[in-house]
């Protein structure tokens, strides 16, 4: 027998409303920006209180904020997660999640298939700290599997990885996940929950830049992770720093002093107060601007890009497109099911030509910004193996999908048919000797 | 800490402090397929102004393993093995939804063991709906759905946490999708099936604080305001939220507390 819940709110009403009510002490219908680093405590008695976690509350800005908590409660009802901590940037996102799971002797298994970023952190600079990484083809499975080991704390992928717009099998990889009783934290940047919510598709742990789609208008660097409040940590028994007591708080077990939230407890305890890449209340503001469109610029978004793919597919200057509106994409399929919306703005395509086709292309792009950034409101374009995944050596950059010509696209909210006149004047020019 | 309770282990959350039993005992119940750490800010405040907090985990709940009891009555006769297992005597119990009437019942048939009894989010009769008792039965979403929509105020997914960064049903959806399977439903047939004696609640003697929400819409204001009325020098505390004012309204909670137990 099928069961009817309640109704509950949309996601496009959840992304105009939650996480603010009217602001008690003014009115404010607009959030706030409380641009203040402390708070002043009733009495001694309630600092205390503040302090011991007896009573919740704001304290420093670098813990917590009232602007900065709008933010992380919105983001985490488009989720549907538990909770979520706002970061200065998608990086520092990414650090927060692994040092709150792990120290020295973890173990994490990664999508090779990473932005550029994600990649020198676990592959250059996190092993420096003691935390190793295996790199495994995001699609092979049987890697995955082979990959795990005793030390294991963490699988990381992206839900729609960059350049090659590979789809990550997140049911999939999550299963392999609970099997070995370790959490999935995917970077869900390029789909947003606006596509997809990973957290329903079986990840435990999301992450965003939010200076991507979730603004819209690359105007700030922010980042975000949110908690599914489902892993079981306690019974998994391979998280100390979560079920054992914690000397840095008063011998707190943050397992046991919130059973759904201990992760994001940690985190912030722990994470931004030591670590401290918190988020100001003025970006979190003008994400929140952005936040509120989130559904009808997604829409936007991959209507424009369904015209450009199909567009650069019969071109005869470009030899390949990769996005999974095409049939040859080996995601196709797999799209269609985890993201029936549409999954992603991103598209790389490879010239005819290589290398040099690939700069006089770009150079002769009017309407295309030539930066390193994705899902802004602007299209933007990007050479990647000169640029954002230059660190890569051959063999890394052919495990991303990625050639001397290939060319990344991020389309924006212009009209399509701009967009196309401007490909089309790029593509005649790549020809050109 | 853990104590043995009828052959079990049963396991409490002491505030975040060790437990001491020379102080004033204070011991939570949480209601239908949740566990202790619903009290999380209660428990913790307290557990640092004097008293020797007991939050327990119900059998087959959080980390207390056993059976899940079938009636009130059961639940009650386990929360007084549980007292005798932890040398506890003139407790002040407090209890939420499920948990009221587990600590109501406690009160009435085991009164000479508690010193104040709290009624949180309660009525009696407490009815429920027979789609939330199919689906629970089932174990169906949508019972997750119902338990943590009418669990709160209406809206709440819109509203700002008093908790920074966390939202509000999102830490019921968790609790409950952990429950032991079949909690939920042998836990909302509990309570639908609750019947206390009407002369032995005119007869009791445990002075008793009912804390009860404007905007609740699981157990609704006006019932916990009769059943206050029914219980002799019941004192009844109006707040101005749903169902779950531990999260909702976590300071009010607490002020309504402290006035009550002193703290």
């Amino acid at each position: 027998m099928a069961h009817s819940g309640p109704k509950t709110p949309h996601p496009d009403t959840l992304a105009v409303h939650a996480g603010q009510s009217p602001d008690p002490a003014t009115g404010s219908r607009a959030v706030p920006i409380y641009q203040t680093a402390s708070y002043v405590f009733p009495d001694t008695d309630t600092a205390a209180a503040l302090f011991n976690m007896e009573t919740p509350g704001h304290v420093y800005s670098r813990l917590s904020n009232p602007t900065v908590a709008v933010f992380e409660e919105r983001i985490a009802s488009l989720e549907d997660g538990v909770g979520a901590i706002a970061t200065a940037s998608g990086q520092a996102a990414l650090h927060l999640a692994i040092v709150t799971l792990m120290g020295r002797g973890g173990h994490i298994v990664a999508s090779s298939s990473l932005y550029g970023g994600s990649h020198n952190l676990l592959a250059y600079t996190l092993p420096r700290f003691g935390i190793e990484t295996t790199f495994v083809a995001s699609r092979d499975m049987a890697a995955w599997r082979r990959a795990i080991r005793p030390d294991t704390r963490l699988l990381f992928a992206e839900t729609v990885g960059n350049p090659s717009v590979d789809v990550l099998d997140v049911p999939s990889v999550s299963e392999l996940a609970r099997e070995n009783a370790i959490p999935l934290l995917v970077d869900a940047t390029v789909s947003t929950p606006s596509l997809g919510r990973s957290l329903h598709q079986g990840a435990d742990l999301v992450m965003h830049s939010a200076t991507k789609f979730l603004s819209g208008h690359g105007v700030v660097i922010g980042g975000v992770l949110v908690d599914g409040g489902r892993f079981d940590w306690l019974a998994s028994g391979k998280f100390p720093t979560l079920t054992q007591p914690y000397e840095g708080f008063h011998g707190m077990v943050f397992a046991e002093e919130s059973t759904a939230s201990a992760f994001l407890l940690r985190a912030r305890r722990e994470g931004l107060r030591d670590f401290g890449a918190c988020m100001a209340p003025m970006t979190a503001f003008q994400i929140l601007q952005g936040l509120e469109t989130l559904p009808l610029r997604m829409a936007r978004h991959i209507g424009n890009t369904s015209k450009v793919v199909a567009f650069l597919a019969a071109q005869k200057e470009v030899a390949r497109v990769h996005h999974p509106d095409l049939a040859a994409h080996p995601d196709h399929a797999l799209a269609k099911k985890l993201y029936p919306a549409g999954c992603s703005a991103i598209l790389a395509f490879e010239l005819v030509g290589g290398r040099d086709a690939g700069r006089r292309f770009i150079e002769a792009l009017t309407l295309f910004s030539h930066l390193a950034n994705i899902g802004d409101a602007k299209s933007l374009v990007i050479h990647p193996a000169s640029t954002t995944h230059f660190r890569m050596d051959d063999a890394a950059l052919a495990a991303a999908g990625i050639t001397p010509g290939t060319v990344r696209l991020s389309i924006g909210l212009e009209h399509p048919d701009d967009l196309i006149e401007d490909l089309a004047r790029g593509l005649r020019a790549s020809q050109r000797n | 800490m853990q104590f043995i309770v009828e052959g079990y282990p049963a396991y409490a959350y002491t505030g975040g402090r060790a437990f001491d039993p020379k102080l004033a005992p204070l011991v939570f119940i949480h209601g239908a397929a949740f566990d202790h750490s619903v009290w999380q800010w209660q428990s913790r405040y307290f557990a640092h102004h004097g008293y020797a907090v007991l939050a327990v985990d119900l059998p087959g709940h959080g980390r207390s393993p056993g059976a899940v009891r079938a009636t009130i009555e059961d639940w009650a006769r386990w929360v007084a093995a549980f007292l005798e297992a932890a040398e506890l005597e003139k407790v002040a119990l407090v209890g939420h939804s499920m948990g009221s009437l587990i600590a109501l019942e406690t009160a009435l048939a085991h009164g000479a063991r508690l010193s104040k009894l709290v009624l949180v989010g309660t009525a009696t009769p407490m009815p429920v709906g027979d789609a939330f008792m199919a689906a629970a039965l089932e174990r169906s979403p949508a019972a997750l759905d119902m338990e943590a929509v009418w669990g709160h105020s209406r809206n709440a997914q819109l509203l700002q946490s008093p908790v920074p960064g966390t939202t509000l049903l999102g830490a019921s959806r968790s609790l409950n999708e952990r429950s032991t399977p079949g909690a939920l439903h042998a836990a909302l047939q509990a309570c639908n099936t609750y019947r206390p004696s009407m002369q032995a609640l005119r007869a009791l003697r445990v002075p008793t604080l009912v804390l009860a929400g404007r905007r609740d819409q699981m157990t609704q204001f006006k019932a916990g305001k009769a059943l206050a009325a029914e219980i002799p020098g019941a004192k009844l505390v109006a707040l101005d939220a749903g169902h779950s004012m531990m999260s909702e309204a976590p300071r009010q909670t607490l002020d309504a507390l402290k006035e009550f137990l002193g703290g």
